[in-house]
């Protein structure tokens, strides 16, 4: 089973090697994992897509909450949020297929943003799930070289999910 | 008040109320180890290994539940503390380390003597820091005290840069620290509080296993309470001997691998298990799925993370043990007659399988564990080492006390003994302290001979001797058809020429009758260590057994 879960941690030096360190060393498997800071520059937010089952999703959370940086845990239910993963992907193009290559862009509300003899590179801000979509279409022309940014969600609603201070 | 980065520590360190510094200096502490020249309100104890230094600030923790204290240098001082840290936090210890870091103008360029201490130890800490300013000296010092001995307590270390320690800045001691990221939980939900009792009077054949939180927690009055108050029988891991008087008729003694067979066969034919501080570790359940099956299960403990990471909970009771026993206490209606068929089935259990030994002329390891418990009257602190005199020590031994049973539980660090009866006798400087060791483990950390013998410390050392690494070769000789690969010692030195030669006592004990006067002429030697070298049977194993892969009621009993 797969989960989006969202960590607010203080941006202290080394936050990201703890939380990175503690998946690795009790074999929990991060897919993805995009780190920034929040309106709040002292405190950063961790979007990590996970597999596992409800007691691993469990475990995981509280040994989260065991590191000192970490603020807040909680899980973004795939039905109540706006999830976004940015793709840059190098497709070989020339005069001849570039027009099809834009479209397909366009079809996924992206762009072409460089252009060179042989080669074009289109970005896509989009769900996890049409990046996949996209890059089956793309196939077709040769793809030299693509990068993701790793899932980012935020839950609908107006509560806001960043603490002020206090855990809990 | 300007002071230094190394005078704003050690000022620190004083209003932490730290009497006693375990250390080892290097070139990146010589202005520290500089402030402690001639300083009257520290003691430091120069050991002989920053692993003995470390090993011996944790037997100084567990023997008061203060804080123990390291100092070590960079790069290999640092390195050598990692067993020490390691074995501090599976048995969550409350240390703080501080070590010495080069300069941070020669940090990440692989400096003399230099490595990531924070990115080495970050598994094994509750938590770390790197000072790279002389100004955080303080807080962080705060924090770190204060994060090593609240909640479960644990290891931190503080990793001060050279020019940290050098530079100056405007002292002033933080009143509060600023965490928001960690609020242990004290008090139990008072819901799940009063579910426990309900469920405990519902109960036909409870037992209570209690663990190691116990102690941390100072919670052996409430338990005994509890206990008497229900006429509940009370098991105890290896970390929990002592949280409950071992020789209360309500004891029923260490539980799991290397238990009894009284407390293995109640807890899996209990109808409700209560753990305390108690963390559902392999070597007490065996084969996990089978472990107490026809149990409902309470837990309390002050980490939410052990709550039901092994095991299904039916009434989890995240607090403090000591707060949330007393609170139980007094919920709970007294039940003297309830267990009565219960406790009548578990004493024939205690009457066919006590734990035994072959009464011979050969002197037998377990033999000279029963002379020792007889001799010191459960009043004695005994540390031990790791392998099959550990576990005896552990089942002939009765712990009338919390903190007089130290031993590496968690991680099973040989060599930890020694150096941890050294800790704790710096702290009970008038206590009988003892270290039961092997010969393998003893050979481990020999060098700290010396810092017991400048010290003046009456340490008794008694060794079983048995020229094996006994407890691989008992694994060997059950599992691996005598295949005896490494573990034969019988190269082993003349301990008692070793130990003479560090200027402490010495003597070698092969006959039966002899064993009773060594030990009460060693307890006549009051200022030097003694180590007395008991020439036990060669291949005597420990009963009961529970094999790997198996259920605690499947024991080898002999």
């Amino acid at each position: 089973m797969k989960h989006t879960i969202s960590v607010i941690v203080e941006n202290k030096p080394g936050v990201l090697h703890r939380v990175s360190g503690l998946f690795s060393r009790r074999g929990y498997n991060i897919e993805s994992l995009a780190v920034g800071t929040t309106e709040n520059p002292n405190i950063s937010r961790m979007t990590i897509a996970v597999s596992g089952d409800d007691q691993t999703l469990e475990q995981i959370t509280k040994q989260l909450y065991k590191q000192i940086d970490v603020l807040k845990v909680f899980d973004i239910p795939d039905s109540d949020a706006i999830e976004r993963e940015l793709v840059l992907i190098k497709v070989k193009a020339d005069k001849k297929n570039l027009a099809e290559a834009t479209k397909i862009a366009e079809m996924f509300q992206g762009k072409v943003v460089n252009v060179t003899a042989e080669s074009a590179i289109i970005e896509v801000s989009t769900e996890k799930e049409k990046i996949e979509d996209l890059r089956k279409l793309l196939d077709k022309f040769g793809i030299v070289e693509m990068v993701r940014t790793g899932k980012i969600a935020l839950q609908k609603g107006e509560i806001p999910r960043n603490p002020k201070g206090g855990k809990k | 008040m300007e002071i230094t980065g190394a005078q704003a520590l050690i000022e620190s360190l004083k209003k932490e109320g730290v009497e006693v510094i375990f250390g080892y200096p290097g070139g990146t502490v010589l202005p520290i180890y500089d402030v402690l020249y001639g300083e009257k309100g520290i003691q430091h104890i120069l050991t002989r290994h920053e692993q003995g230094a470390t090993h011996s600030a944790d037997g100084y923790a567990r023997a008061t539940g203060k804080v123990g204290v390291v100092i070590a240098t960079s790069g290999p001082g640092a390195t050598n503390t990692i067993t020490g840290i390691a074995t501090a936090y599976m048995d969550s210890i409350p240390l703080v380390v501080i070590t010495g870091q080069v300069a941070t103008s020669l940090i990440g360029r692989d400096s003399f003597q230099e490595a990531d201490v924070t990115g080495i130890t970050q598994p094994i800490t509750k938590h770390n820091y790197l000072v790279e300013k002389a100004e955080d000296i303080p807080r962080v010092i705060k924090e770190a005290f204060h994060i090593a001995r609240t909640g479960r307590p644990g290891p931190v270390v503080v990793d001060i840069a050279k020019d940290a320690q050098n530079n100056k800045l405007d002292f002033k001691y933080p009143d509060n620290v600023n965490l928001p990221g960690y609020k242990p939980t004290l008090k139990g939900n008072p819901r799940q509080i009063k579910a426990a009792a309900k469920m405990i009077s519902l109960a036909k054949k409870p037992v209570i296993y209690a663990g190691g939180g116990v102690i941390s927690s100072g919670a052996a009055k409430e338990l005994k309470e509890f206990a008497e108050k229900l006429n509940i029988p009370v098991t105890m891991t290896l970390m929990g001997l002592g949280g409950f008087p071992g020789s209360h008729k309500l004891s029923l003694d260490m539980l799991g691998m290397h238990g009894t067979a009284y407390a293995n066969y109640a807890v899996q034919e209990c109808d409700l298990l209560i753990a305390v501080g108690a963390r559902f570790d392999d070597r007490v359940t065996g084969h996990l799925p089978s472990f107490a099956p026809k149990a409902k299960h309470i837990q309390i403990d002050i980490d939410p993370a052990e709550i039901g990471k092994n095991v299904r909970i039916d009434v989890p009771i995240v607090g403090d043990v000591k707060q949330t026993l007393a609170e139980l206490n007094g919920q709970v209606k007294p039940e003297k007659e309830k267990h009565d068929a219960w406790l009548k089935q578990i004493g024939e259990w205690k009457k066919k399988y006590p734990l035994s030994y072959k009464n011979d002329s050969v002197l037998r390891p377990q033999y000279v564990i029963e002379m020792i418990q007889e001799i010191t009257k459960g009043e004695a602190i005994i540390c031990t080492e790791v392998g099959q005199h550990q576990m005896w020590a552990a089942q002939f031994c009765k712990f009338s006390r919390p903190r007089t049973f130290i031993s590496s539980g968690g991680l099973g660090t040989m060599g930890y003994g020694f150096p941890a009866a050294i800790g704790a006798q710096i702290a009970k400087p008038n206590a009988l302290v003892f270290d039961i060791a092997g010969d393998g483990s003893i050979q481990m950390n020999m060098q700290e001979m010396a810092t017991a013998v400048i010290h003046k410390l009456p340490i008794k050392i008694a060794v079983l001797n048995n020229c094996f690494l006994g407890m691989v070769r008992q694994w060997q000789e059950l599992l691996y058809d005598k295949r005896y690969s490494s573990t034969n010692l019988c190269a082993n030195p003349d301990l008692v020429k070793v130990a003479r030669a560090y200027g402490a006592e010495a003597m070698r004990v092969s006959k039966k009758e002899d064993v009773k006067k060594a030990l009460q002429d060693s307890l006549k030697v009051t200022d030097r260590p003694t180590l007395l070298d008991f020439v036990v049977a060669k291949e005597e194993n420990v009963f009961p057994f529970v094999p790997p892969g198996q259920a605690i009621n499947e024991m080898l009993i002999d």
